[in-house]
């Protein structure tokens, strides 16, 4: 028996921990990184975090005196908004598309929809956005009679098809969990593919729904560049799905590199990164707990 | 109409709706290929696929990409093999697994923000591909790790039993049985994370940089044009896009930027379908078939 | 000559006890064959001979295992005792490799690399374990290929390959057809010239067909254990009587 290959085996093992230290650390690194840079805002500017979050008034300065206005509602409201938007339009159509793969046409789906979905999980955000500006915009403006095309809709309906394919393939995952039993009690009493998927399918399927949703949501949120392509980045509140506005990513994105560093208005945008930082842990938080209510009902 | 009327037409209707609903994603992911392919390949603009056009931008994104996975390789699958085979239940994994998630849900531009400031801000450098490729590693991270980890997993026990029997280490175990079983699944992976970093431009946008000046004859690889040195800026195809959007100063940009996408989508439409093609050919042989 | 002496070996499994203080000698180049209905506790025995309950979470052991002269537990390398104390499992595993590479799996763990030997290490353990001729033109396919039974064969050839002292089997055949499980046991009984084998079966015909010794276990405690054609002719026990006449089990 050779000694050596025991040093090996102990030795792997630390490397592999390393390796699992890391994914630790580089995740504790940017939420720490974030919450130095972002509480700026409230600590040496002295803003509330009301103020951060409810106000509309948008004027920090561009210099490390401060005194501005740090209010982020117009931002929050249109993310808020665009995201909403999206995902009243992408879920159904999602569970729609999942639903066909599984119960409907699984043959069409494993070999038309589930590579179309792939796909479109593949598309760069920069090129949905690009295709928004070229087609959608132009589109919207035609059709509506507008000055811009630029619009909440415009966005709301480029995240919709950039998160259709992350509902539905998490979906189409959880309707093909159902165990198949619970579909044949459906099917020997009489029912109806559609009441089996409406009343049985779905209900059972309904957390790993939820999820998808979850994580379509976060991607929607954190998504910036397709979204500043074409929401118009105007700094008002919209007053109808059709008018312009803008968001916490757009705002990062286009005016990250003009401020200047460590200025009041620089940090007032590590703020909201840290805002996105937030919320993408919440949704996680929040699938955790949809998984733990299901396990309690099993 | 009888009540099993009523639900045989409803059923009926609901059926056509489905069709509707798959045919319409499939439509619409046609005329979106189709657009970008005929408006970035049309009408001339193939002659922008030269150095001077979006060469550079090319070259950029495959350096970037190749760096990328250098660099988060050999970490994701390490630890992808620390929570299949060596992480005990308890809250510690469970704490690995939420940071894996987090990251993974993470915005890239958060990301990108984070690497602007550690790999740009704290380090004093400019913006350079490097610091890109770091940024775009840490987004790749957490997809190698599930996937190696699922990989793993997915290995039926029997594999590693007989090898413990005939008297293997662990190391032993991992290196000559089970990983060599899973390469397929994790080289599918890869090339899915790798066409996802093609696209990224968020996590770029203050690491990379925005601008490229390649000069194809230097030899002197610290120059700041040399093609080769990592620590010059390196705009890449997706960040071209983005940027002809907001300063499009080059006559050709928009050209450009239909051209760019072009590409990204024949790389992502070829990627995908060679990742699909490989992990079933390979899954064929090593069944013996 | 006994090769492995068991003396008072409990087994807990957290609070359960799986074991419970068993002595017993196995004999150096004889077939011994555990029975017993399922849960008595046969295949834990047999783990216990190459440690492959090492593997599980929450096993306490107690007594001694003594390998040819060492304690298996204490006194030896846990790789050592794998390399001499070969294992074949109830479901035919072999890894998703080339036939060659299978049974060179374990000669190159063992630090053999020159081509050459491995051949005819791989020729040797392919004709000892009678599939030879059914392999020999396709040593380079995957052996996720071959049927069930030359699967098994496969991963006997596997063992035999690293050149062990002791073959455990558990259960062998019982994933198998009529046909490959006769081929495994007439295998087996050519392979006790040179090899202790302890196998593990459900099938009391198997044990008879081919056992030297049996041992008969229920409920975690040997019962019985004796030559076998007494125990299955003149069981002393009658719980043992109850068992290969099939009153329950």
């Amino acid at each position: 028996m050779k000694k050596s290959t025991m040093v090996q085996d102990n030795a792997f093992r630390y490397v592999v921990s390393v390796g699992a230290l890391l994914m630790i650390g580089i995740t504790f690194a940017i939420g720490a990184f974030l919450l130095w840079r972002g509480s700026a805002t409230f600590t040496q500017y002295g803003h509330s975090v009301m103020e951060f979050l409810f106000s509309t008034a948008w004027a920090p300065a561009d210099d490390t005196v401060g005194g501005g206005k740090v209010g982020a509602g117009i931002f929050i409201i249109g993310s808020l908004i665009s995201c909403g938007l999206a995902l009243l339009i992408s879920t159904p159509f999602s569970i729609g598309a999942a639903l066909f793969m599984t119960e409907i046409s699984p043959r069409l789906g494993k070999t038309l929809l589930q590579p179309t979905v792939e796909i479109f999980v593949g598309i760069p955000s920069v090129v949905y956005g690009w295709l928004g500006l070229t087609i959608l915009v132009p589109w919207i403006k035609e059709v509506f009679n507008l000055q811009f095309g630029f619009s909440v809709l415009a966005a709301a309906i480029v995240l919709a098809v950039m998160i259709f394919p992350t509902i539905t393939s998490i979906a189409a995952d959880a309707i093909q969990s159902v165990p198949k039993s619970f579909r044949q009690a459906g099917y020997g009493l009489g029912a109806t593919r559609w009441q089996v998927i409406y009343q049985i399918v779905l209900p059972s399927a309904k957390s790993g729904i939820m999820t998808g949703i979850v994580l379509g949501l976060a991607r929607a949120f954190g998504e910036a560049l397709a979204v500043a392509m074409v929401i118009g980045k105007t700094k008002a509140l919209p007053d109808s799905l059709l008018a312009p506005t803008t968001n916490l990513t757009s705002a990062i994105a286009s005016d990250m590199g003009g401020a200047m560093e460590g200025s009041e208005y620089n940090m007032a945008l590590w703020t909201m990164a840290l805002l996105l930082f937030i919320i993408s842990a919440l949704c996680i938080v929040t699938i955790h707990a949809l998984g733990k209510k299901e396990s309690i009902h099993d | 109409m009888t009540s099993i009327d009523r639900a045989n037409f409803v059923n009926r209707i609901a059926t056509i709706v489905f069709y509707i609903v798959a045919g319409c994603f499939f439509l619409l992911l046609a005329c979106m290929t189709g657009y970008s392919l005929y408006n970035g390949f049309g009408g001339g603009n193939l002659r922008l696929l030269s150095p001077e056009g979006i060469g550079a931008q090319l070259f950029n994104t495959i350096y970037l990409v190749v760096l990328a996975l250098l660099i988060s390789m050999p970490i994701g699958i390490l630890a992808g093999i620390y929570m299949a085979m060596y992480a005990k239940p308890g809250n510690f994994t469970k704490f690995i697994r939420i940071s894996i998630e987090t990251l993974s849900s993470l915005p890239s531009i958060v990301i990108g923000l984070f690497g602007y400031l550690v790999f740009i801000l704290l380090t004093g450098a400019k913006w350079n591909l490097f610091a890109g490729a770091l940024t775009v590693s840490i987004l790749m991270l957490p997809v190698l790790t599930t996937i190696t980890e699922d990989a793993l997993r997915s290995l039926p026990d029997s594999y590693a039993k007989a090898s413990y029997g005939l008297g293997a280490t662990k190391f032993q175990t991992i290196r000559n049985v089970l990983l060599p079983a899973c390469i397929p699944q994790i080289i599918t992976g890869i090339i899915l994370a790798a066409g996802r970093a093609f696209g990224e431009a968020a996590a770029l946008l203050y690491t990379a940089g925005m601008a490229t000046d390649i000069n194809w004859a230097s030899t002197n690889l610290a120059s700041p044009t040399n093609p080769w040195n990592p620590f010059r800026p390196g705009e890449t195809l997706a960040l071209q896009i983005w940027a002809s959007r907001t300063e499009a100063l080059h006559a050709d940009a928009s050209a450009m930027a239909d051209l760019s996408a072009a590409v990204l989508m024949v790389l992502i439409c070829t990627f995908t379908i060679v990742a699909r093609y490989l992990s079933r050919r390979w899954q064929n042989r090593m069944m013996g078939r | 000559m006994s090769i492995f002496n068991i003396q008072d070996l409990h087994l807990f499994y957290g609070q359960t006890e799986a074991l419970k203080g068993i002595n017993m000698d196995i004999e150096k180049n004889e077939i011994t064959a555990f029975i017993g209905p399922s849960g008595c506790g046969k295949s834990t025995l047999l783990k216990t001979l190459n440690r492959m309950n090492d593997l599980e979470e929450n096993v306490r052991i107690t007594g001694n295992v003594i390998f040819d002269g060492k304690n298996a537990y204490t006194e030896m390398n846990l790789i050592a005792l794998r390399y001499r104390v070969g294992m074949v499992f109830q479901q035919p595993n072999p890894f998703p490799k080339s036939v060659y590479d299978n049974i060179a799996y374990g000669p190159r763990l063992q630090g053999i690399t020159s081509s050459s030997e491995l051949d005819e290490i791989v020729e040797t353990s392919l004709k000892q374990a009678a599939i030879w001729d059914e392999v020999k033109d396709r040593l380079k396919k995957s052996a996720l290929g071959l049927s069930g039974g030359q699967q098994q064969r496969l991963c006997i050839a596997r063992t035999l390959a690293t050149k062990p002292d002791v073959i455990l089997m558990d259960e062998p055949t019982s994933a198998l057809d009529p046909i490959s499980t006769y081929k495994i046991e007439e295998l087996t009984m050519e392979l006790k010239e040179n090899y202790t084998i302890v196998i593990v079966t459900h099938n009391l015909q198997q044990a008879s067909r081919i056992a030297d010794k049996t041992a008969f276990f229920f409920l975690g405690d040997l019962i019985e254990y004796n030559d076998t054609e007494e125990l299955f002719t003149r069981p002393a026990v009658q719980k043992t009587e109850e068992y290969i006449t099939g009153r329950f089990g």
